[in-house]
């Protein structure tokens, strides 16, 4: 693309995208007697919280927000998630995957390309039932990964967290049914509908603070993959695999096993938004997680995944 | 920036997921490393051509059989409009899917194959179209590669159907027809150059020149309340804010209202978004209405002007219905209706009619109605709802029935 392309691409945040999205906060709020909202750090969840906020301003979020706390997420991230639990005055629940691994119910990978994002199912799995959450709100987009492209809004789980494609109910115009069986829960995604480009818009339009991961920084990186790889001690590195400093950012926000990194000199939310424009990999191209198989996105969440 | 909303239709095979994928790769909206998905994925099917049907079949059984099974959404965007595809399975067996999709689509754009012409699904998809008064069809004749990009065929086609849209179509639907290859891109976003004897828009072209005025402003106001807020702060100490989103007409502050169904009077003291205070707001918005005084409302409740003394309050009434279960609609049965935020019983008294969409005809002697079949039923409700005829005001005329037990949504309705 040209850069006059490029320009003409930006445009602005579709306003009645909000709109959508708050009618889907309040509904969760209303149809169910135990929701939450799973946040994560990520810009994705990070707009959800400000949905959230502007759904029920001046009253607060009537939902708690919920961190699957890997013990591999960047510390920036636990900060910001700190600062904005307390900004928003919401709830703050917090579980851990290591307590999961030290109960002896997930099993720590090993191996160069050992990361937990699969086992924080179990730790999920866990959680809502601890907690008896009925319905958990997720930051995804349909336009992320082709298996998420086929998710409803309100997707509903069996007892095992499971998400059953074939068997998905009709969703028609903005009726929403929540309603469920005793032990099934509901996943929802109010933002399906945004793209990338929208969330960038929309966080720039409403001056959201958001980690400073996302902007370009100096790290300790290690190239594997024809990527940019986060060194932590987290990494199980190979004896070539030598860490060296470089000018970076982060596009998407998961693990630090599993984030991939890319150079940038972008310390402005403009020059991201270009960036993502003329970028030529998806954002899902930067999660390591994703490339397992073709089909990774979809058998994670037949097995409870996000 | 406006968004538009669009659902492909049409027959098994007739090549919507390829025209999608088409769309999105001539628009530059793939990235590299999914069209290098893609490749591969196409290799490993052992076809030498990018099989772009791949980039929204994106279950496993899809990809398996080939064929689309659920809705795919996708994105694109212009500098005209941001736009979002609903690409929906062809087969008579997932229809439901297929309404969901078209369910909030303002384009439709109905597949028939250049070799086959006319089929059952045109016409029942041309229905489904009817029904929910999607306001612009594109009948798209595709693979005209394959009948050597004959005019004569084309023309044949647009003629066959031109009696059931005849049939079909309602007043301000916008019908047209255009001859494309997916496979090739013939007339997607370039001029087909194999078509020389077409003159008229492109598929983008077409699509990006579409107007579709947000006539629901000008509806008549309804405000289905969602949510009552009542923060108990100290600096909110008396606040009550109702919490919804206007489906159809204009609100302002000062308006005298009332809410229904108990038909109580009060005026609009404001109308806010995340502490902005706004002078008015129009279907779409989601807001907080504060009122002067202090009135019993809560949600499932309606806000409509106290003017409007038509307002309707329906506990008997008529409704087209679309079946969406295995198990079939029986009379006599009650299920859950649910009508915007707003949940009720409801009893079916009748099948009026079950509509027979190839040959546009009814049949009045009905007792049941089974999946993917459309009708017409009687119902009552156990409170009343406040709904419009859907023809005059889509936005609050559809509501969808729910089966107490299997918890599933088992239908959609249209009030007649
Ligand atoms: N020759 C030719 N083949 C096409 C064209 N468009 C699609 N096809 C082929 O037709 C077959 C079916 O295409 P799909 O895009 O999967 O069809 P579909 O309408 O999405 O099918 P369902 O979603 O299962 O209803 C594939 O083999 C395509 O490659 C075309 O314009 N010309
Ligand atoms: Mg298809």
């Amino acid at each position: 693309m040209t850069d006059s392309t490029i320009k003409d691409k930006i445009g602005q945040f579709p306003r009645k995208l909000e709109d959508e999205s708050i009618y889907i906060m309040r509904e969760v709020a209303a149809q169910f007697e135990r929701p939450a909202l799973l946040f994560s750090g990520g810009k994705d969840s990070i707009t959800l919280v400000r949905l959230a906020q502007k759904a029920f301003f001046p009253g607060k979020i009537p939902f708690p927000l919920v961190h699957i706390d890997t013990g591999h997420n960047f510390p920036e991230t636990i900060e910001f998630r700190d600062w904005l639990a307390k900004e928003t005055g919401a709830e703050l629940i917090v579980r851990y995957v290591q307590d999961s691994i030290n109960q002896g119910k997930a099993k720590e990978e090993t191996g160069k390309y050992a990361s937990r994002n699969v086992l924080q199912t179990v730790t999920l799995l866990d959680t809502i039932e601890e907690f008896k959450f009925d319905a958990c709100i997720g930051g995804a987009r349909r336009d992320e990964e082709k298996a998420r492209a086929k998710e409803r809004i309100f997707s509903v789980r069996d007892d095992f967290g499971q998400w059953d494609a074939k068997r998905q109910r009709p969703e028609l115009f903005d009726m929403l049914n929540g309603r469920i069986a005793v032990g099934e829960n509901v996943r929802v995604f109010p933002i399906s509908n945004w793209t990338e480009l929208d969330v960038w818009n929309y966080i720039k339009e409403e001056k959201m603070e958001i980690p400073s991961i996302y902007f370009s920084h100096q790290r300790q990186v290690i190239e594997r993959d024809g990527m940019l790889w986060a060194d932590s001690e987290y990494l199980n590195k190979e004896a070539d695999e030598i860490p060296f400093e470089a000018t970076v950012r982060f596009r998407t926000v998961g693990d630090m096993t599993c984030t991939a990194a890319v150079e940038s000199d972008a310390v402005e939310i403009d020059i991201i938004i270009e960036e993502i424009l003329s970028a030529e990999i998806s954002e899902r191209g930067a999660r390591i997680d994703d490339k397992r198989s073709e089909a990774a996105m979809e058998k994670r969440k037949q097995q409870g995944y996000f | 920036m406006d968004i538009l909303r669009i659902a492909t239709a049409g027959s098994v095979d007739d090549g919507k997921s390829t025209l999608i994928g088409r769309l999105l790769y001539e628009t530059n909206s793939i990235t590299k490393d999914k069209i290098e998905a893609l490749e591969s994925a196409s290799k490993r099917k052992g076809l030498d051509f990018l099989d772009l049907s791949l980039l929204t079949d994106g279950l496993i059984a899809e990809r398996e059989q080939g064929i689309t099974i659920d809705v795919a959404h996708i994105y694109f965007s212009t500098p005209t409009r941001k736009y979002i595809i609903a690409d929906t399975p062809g087969h008579v067996e997932y229809t439901r899917n297929m309404v969901t999709g078209a369910s909030n689509a303002k384009v439709s754009l109905i597949l028939v194959d250049a070799r086959q012409g006319v089929v059952e699904q045109t016409a029942r998809h041309l229905s489904i179209a009817a029904l929910l008064r999607i306001p612009k069809v594109i009948v798209c004749v595709n693979k005209m590669d394959l009948v050597q990009y004959d005019k004569a065929k084309f023309e044949a086609i647009k003629d066959s159907l031109s009696s059931l849209v005849a049939q079909t179509t309602f007043e301000g639907q916008e019908i047209s027809f255009l001859p494309i290859s997916s496979l090739f891109g013939q007339n997607i976003t370039q001029a087909a150059d194999k078509m020389p004897w077409y003159q008229g828009n492109t598929l983008l072209g077409e699509l990006e020149a579409f107007e579709f005025a947000e006539s629901l402003a000008h509806a008549p106001a309804r405000f289905p309340v969602q949510w009552v807020i009542r923060p108990k702060t100290e600096e909110y100490h008396d606040y009550r804010g109702y919490a919804g989103k206007i489906s159809s007409g204009t609100f302002q502050v000062g308006d005298v209202i009332k809410a229904l169904p108990t038909g109580q009077e009060s005026t609009i003291a404001s109308i806010e978004k995340f502490g902005e205070q706004l002078e008015r707001a129009v279907a779409g918005d989601s807001i907080v209405i504060t009122l002067t005084t202090d009135v019993d409302i809560s949600r499932g409740n309606s806000l409509v002007l106290a003017s409007d003394t038509q307002a309707p309050q329906l506990k008997d009434f008529t409704a087209h219905i679309c079946w969406l279960d295995h198990q079939a609609l029986s009379p006599g049965k009650t299920y859950l209706l649910q009508h915007g935020v707003n949940l009720t019983k409801a009893k079916i008294s009748q099948i009026t009619e079950r509509l027979d969409v190839v040959a546009q005809t009814s049949s009045q002697d009905v007792d049941s109605l089974k999946l993917n079949e459309i009708g017409g039923i009687q119902l009552r409700t156990a409170q009343p709802i406040m709904a419009d005829v859907y023809a005059e005001n889509p936005s609050n005329g559809a509501f969808i029935l729910i089966d107490e037990f299997s918890n599933s949504t088992v239908g959609v309705g249209f009030i007649k």
